[in-house]
């Protein structure tokens, strides 16, 4: 019967990192909840003694609030466009290196690769510039296409597509690592007996892999939805939230109002909103899995 | 017939996500008002260093490199630390409860970060840390994913190794210096990887805490230049680049490392 470590050897090990999760996190996940039902702002921040307990008022004055609704719609659809975009496309580029065909595969998987370690804000700056309505990189390999020009940033209807292709650009290398190492689990002879009774590319692509991949897909998945859930870097730099805050994400406007104007309690209330609404999320794509089995 | 279609796709999907960076870095060598011409450039017809000159001189941006590397080689020092000894502890010290404490730690995980950002500033406030390096390395010195990459990985240790050093009188600090680490390195060197790049590229927080321009780190620089620059395309991008090599260089350097980290997070229990 093999003892119990010892009490002190807990404590060294495990006590400073419990400490700096306690106090740093759960505590402050606590606070932020109790923080949503009060008035907290710059006033109370001075003195805590004008903090006032509101009960539901911040909720109530999220759902009436325009730009709540404004930054809901804006993040659903970074989330619903961008989201299974990102997920195409690596699965597609996985499928791609995956191929037999190909050579030099490190060398591309890198070049993919690339732009998921660089910094956020640095190429979102880039691309800003990408997209010039005049000058721009894009507008001109579109012109060769008839396309355009574009005022990408500038027109409301253009401002979160451009963001979702900056996302998709950015971060499509990240799941697609990990999409690879779900086709080579894959089992060859599935593909072999298909072949042998005939079944063409795309049947074998939508009855084997498709099928099999299932569980990397799911987790893929949550993960990016999870992710693009909370954008916030790329408008802060590209747009503010505009044109005419069609790019305001729920994170953008929860700084706002916490960090520009100290609405501190109003604030916490709207990360809290974000959160119920990544936990519906999440449970909806494994409800959505479960019932696909 | 196939392979030259896969091979087009492959080569022009290469092109399509390295042109940003290749004209970032092209951009940022041409003299000032190059970049913003009809068509543009891919390259410069001249090579124009003063961008980078002037970043350093009159931009102070040698002061947000050194804030950024401290604060990024800071976080990775003592949350490797931390981490590492509280991962270890998960795998294999044997004690009541410690498998509910775990799965209560990550199950937590889905909790945005957002949640906690304005009551961990009141805190860092009241503690006086604001606009200190202390502001991103106190509630960065521990993480519940960096708990569970190593927790995972110590579990491959044979209780043997454990043992037999213990037999020989080690304590169980001895035991973590001298077997543990010598066994993690690899993952260790991950997590690293993982804490150095997320550090450097992290935007939110710093922005959050500093608010002393001298306290910037890079992407927040970066960001605010933008809003006094940003006709200045060719300075921008030659900020960008600054800004980008470092973690590219490390990324470089250890990519082995790295696609194993992304692999190991993927795994579930």
């Amino acid at each position: 019967m093999k003892s119990n470590t010892k009490f002190s050897a807990l404590i060294l090990f495990l006590g400073p990192s419990l400490v700096v999760i306690f106090v740093f996190f759960f505590l402050p996940v606590i606070a932020a909840f109790m923080m949503s039902f009060t008035d907290f702002d710059i006033y109370s921040l001075g003195n805590l003694n004008y903090l006032r307990f509101v009960g539901l008022n911040n909720y109530e004055k999220l759902l009436n609030d325009p730009l709540f609704w404004k930054a809901l719609k804006n993040t659903f659809y970074f989330v619903i466009v961008g989201g299974p975009l990102s997920v195409a496309t690596s699965l597609g580029a996985a499928i791609l290196l995956n191929s037999k065909l190909i050579k030099y595969k490190g060398i591309f998987r890198l070049v993919y690769f690339l732009p998921v370690v660089t910094t956020l804000v640095a190429v979102s700056i880039v691309w800003r510039y990408f997209y010039h309505p005049r000058f721009g990189m894009l507008n001109y390999i579109l012109g060769f296409l008839g396309l355009g020009p574009f005022d990408w940033l500038g027109d409301p209807n253009l401002s979160m597509p451009a963001i979702i292709i900056l996302a998709v650009w950015k971060n499509f290398g990240y799941n697609m690592i990990i999409f690879i190492a779900g086709l080579q689990n894959i089992s060859e002879d599935l593909y072999e007996a298909a072949s042998i009774e005939g079944a063409t590319a795309w049947q074998q692509f939508r009855h084997i892999t498709i099928p099999q991949l299932a569980p990397t897909t799911l987790f893929i998945s949550v993960i990016t939805m999870i992710g693009y859930f909370q954008l916030f870097a790329e408008p802060y730099v590209m747009t503010q939230g505009g044109p005419l805050n069609s790019t305001l994400s729920i994170v953008l406007y929860m700084y706002q109002e916490g960090f520009r104007w100290w609405n501190i309690g109003y604030s916490t209330a709207i990360a809290f909103a974000l959160f119920v609404i990544i936990l519906i999320g999440t449970l909806i794509q494994f409800r959505l899995q479960k019932e696909s089995e | 017939m196939k392979k030259f279609f896969i091979y087009a796709i492959a080569i022009v999907a290469a092109i399509m996500t390295f042109t940003p960076f290749l004209w970032m870095l092209s951009a940022s060598f041409m003299p000032t008002g190059a970049a913003n011409t009809y068509p543009p450039k891919l390259f410069p017809d001249q090579i124009d260093f003063s961008h980078y000159k002037n970043l350093f001189t009159r931009l102070n941006l040698t002061r947000y490199l050194i804030n950024s590397t401290i604060i990024s080689l800071g976080v990775t020092a003592f949350s490797l630390l931390l981490n590492s000894m509280a991962g270890y502890a998960f795998a294999k010290f044997r004690f009541k409860k410690k498998k509910s404490l775990f799965q209560f730690l990550l199950s937590s995980m889905i909790i945005p970060g957002q949640v906690t950002m304005l009551p961990v500033f009141l805190i860092l406030k009241n503690m006086g840390l604001i606009n200190t390096y202390w502001a991103i390395l106190v509630p960065a010195m521990a993480s519940i994913f960096g708990i569970f990459l190593i927790r995972q990985y110590a579990f491959s240790i044979p209780d043997s190794l454990i043992e037999a050093a213990k037999m020989d009188g080690a304590t169980e600090l001895q035991v973590y210096l001298k077997v543990i680490l010598p066994l993690c390195k690899p993952i260790l060197v991950t997590l690293g990887l993982f804490t150095f790049m997320g550090t450097w590229n992290d935007f939110l927080w710093p922005l959050i805490v500093m608010t002393d321009m001298n306290m910037y780190t890079l992407p927040v620089a970066l960001s605010n230049l933008m809003s006094e620059h940003v006709q200045d395309t060719e300075l921008m991008m030659a900020g960008s680049v600054i800004t980008i090599l470092p973690v590219l260089i490390v990324f470089l350097a250890l990519q082995k490392y790295y696609i194993k980290g992304i692999m190991m997070g993927s795994v579930k229990e």
